[in-house]
């Protein structure tokens, strides 16, 4: 079974090089720090920012530099700044290679959700919904199961949708999973130590699982 | 030369009446007209609607409007972080309107460049989309989506001139450009403001045409909020 930072370790192999990214909050952000060093790519910060640079030192800390989750940042030679309205254009516009955000259930045809629990407090969708509309590929980090041991990758989610029908590969503390465009999570990869059986009892969904699957490397 | 320049917040605020429409730049408490609010604060005008991705934290920004029950509607993005907004959400003392953020960034946009309309592929199939219209382009639906106008529109900027023209610094711009746009009445807050002349006009985010008001703010506390450093 994964960690947050194994499974950020497992999603950093999904990136190529020269491609243009955006990290959602939380396990996603922890993947800037497992991309191999010889890899270039450009993370965008949804408030206007391409290229963001490693977190400040006390000395660097600037107000006016922040990311997406209001962390003090910096910026890296090559850089660029642009408005709220121009960062969501190049969103929509197709222009951002890579969304990896994280979520609170997705189901087998790719929908996702992970912006609002009704009855408990609603803080707002942010980007997401924009995000998960428009990316080219998605990869969502999750865990599994919730903390009582119920299944987060279902037939329907139960939950209030951000976006339909976009969520294309899932990196849990269990596996590496694809959703089929025929609808169904298939089983590419077992974290380390985890079975199969493990994995079947985890997924509520459709699970599609065809000859031999492979443990994760890392 | 046309000049925009205002003594200060107090004098920039002044004819904002009661149940007023405003838009306040900024994300999470990057780049917010931390003058203006408290102008605000101090003349006490209530039943306020502002439309602002965030909505401040308990005790700067929005969030220090709304500890003092001056705003009446919120229309935002995302607005965790501040128990006080929760309180009156829950209680139903505060309207609130979530919006996905690009959509809000393109509404405000659209205000300002006269389009009263656009269609996005945000919030499709999700409860954003009830009582919208939806329609199809090339195999893919959009939701269509109206603009957005301020009777007020406050703003922050780094550089500014006599005559309106602004610089952003950093991510601090966010919502500030579209905002200003779509303000009928622009005021602008800015750090340095300089004679006409002094900026370079290659360097100009937003050109003076979009600002009624202009006054250098003092003390900006240009708060942290999650300050994180390298280990």
């Amino acid at each position: 079974m994964l960690d947050k930072v194994g499974i950020a370790k497992r999603i950093a192999r999904e990136v190529k090089d020269g491609m243009y990214i955006n990290l959602g909050i939380g396990i996603p952000t922890l993947v800037a720090n497992y991309i191999p060093a010889n890899l270039h790519v450009v993370l965008q910060s949804e408030n206007g920012l391409l290229g963001i640079g490693p977190f400040p030192t006390e000395e660097q800390v600037d107000p006016d530099l922040i990311n997406a989750g209001k962390q003090t940042i910096t910026m890296l030679p090559g850089s660029a700044l642009f408005s709220s309205a121009e960062s969501f254009a190049m969103i929509r516009g197709g222009h951002i290679d890579l969304t990896i955000l994280g979520a609170m259930e997705v189901s087998e045809n790719g929908d996702i959700a992970n912006w609002k629990v009704p009855g408990k407090m609603v803080k707002g969708m942010g980007g997401a919904m924009d995000l998960v509309a428009s990316a080219s590929h998605i990869i969502v980090a999750m865990q599994h199961c919730s903390k009582d041991g119920a299944s987060k990758l279902l037939k329907e989610c139960t939950l209030p949708i951000t976006g339909l029908r976009c969520v294309k590969r899932i990196v849990t503390d269990l596996a590496v999973l694809d959703v089929v465009p025929t609808g169904g999570f298939k089983l590419l990869e077992r974290a380390p130590g985890v079975s199969i059986e493990q994995i079947k009892n985890a997924t509520a969904g459709k699970l599609i699982i065809e000859g031999e699957i492979p443990e994760m490397t890392f | 030369m046309i000049n925009k320049v205002v003594r200060d917040a107090d004098e920039a605020v002044q004819d904002i009446p009661d149940n007023a429409v405003l838009m306040l730049g900024g994300f999470g408490l990057s780049g917010i007209p931390e003058n203006c609010i408290a102008a605000l604060l101090r003349k006490g005008v209530k039943g306020l609607t502002c439309i602002s991705n965030n909505a401040g934290v308990d005790d700067f920004g929005i969030g220090l409007l709304l500890k003092t029950r001056q705003v009446k509607k919120m229309i935002s993005s995302y607005v965790g972080e501040n128990e006080e907004f929760e309180r009156q959400l829950l209680s139903g003392e505060l309207e609130v309107e979530l919006i996905p953020q690009g959509t809000l960034a393109e509404r405000c946009r659209a205000g300002g460049a006269g389009i009263p309309a656009f269609y996005t592929p945000a919030g499709v199939g999700t409860e954003v989309a009830q009582g919208k219209e939806v329609r199809e382009f090339h195999g893919k639906k959009y939701l269509m989506e109206h603009w957005l106008r301020a009777d007020f529109s406050l703003v922050k900027a780094w550089k500014g001139d006599t005559t309106g023209n602004l610089i952003y610094r950093g991510t601090s711009r966010n919502f500030n450009p579209m905002m200003a746009a779509a303000g009928k009445i622009t005021i602008a807050e800015v750090e340095e403001l300089v004679p006409v002349g002094e900026l370079d006009p290659n360097q100009i985010h937003t050109p003076g045409i979009y600002v009624q008001r202009i006054f250098q703010g003092k003390h900006y506390e240009k708060r942290i909020e999650q300050r994180t450093i390298r280990k």
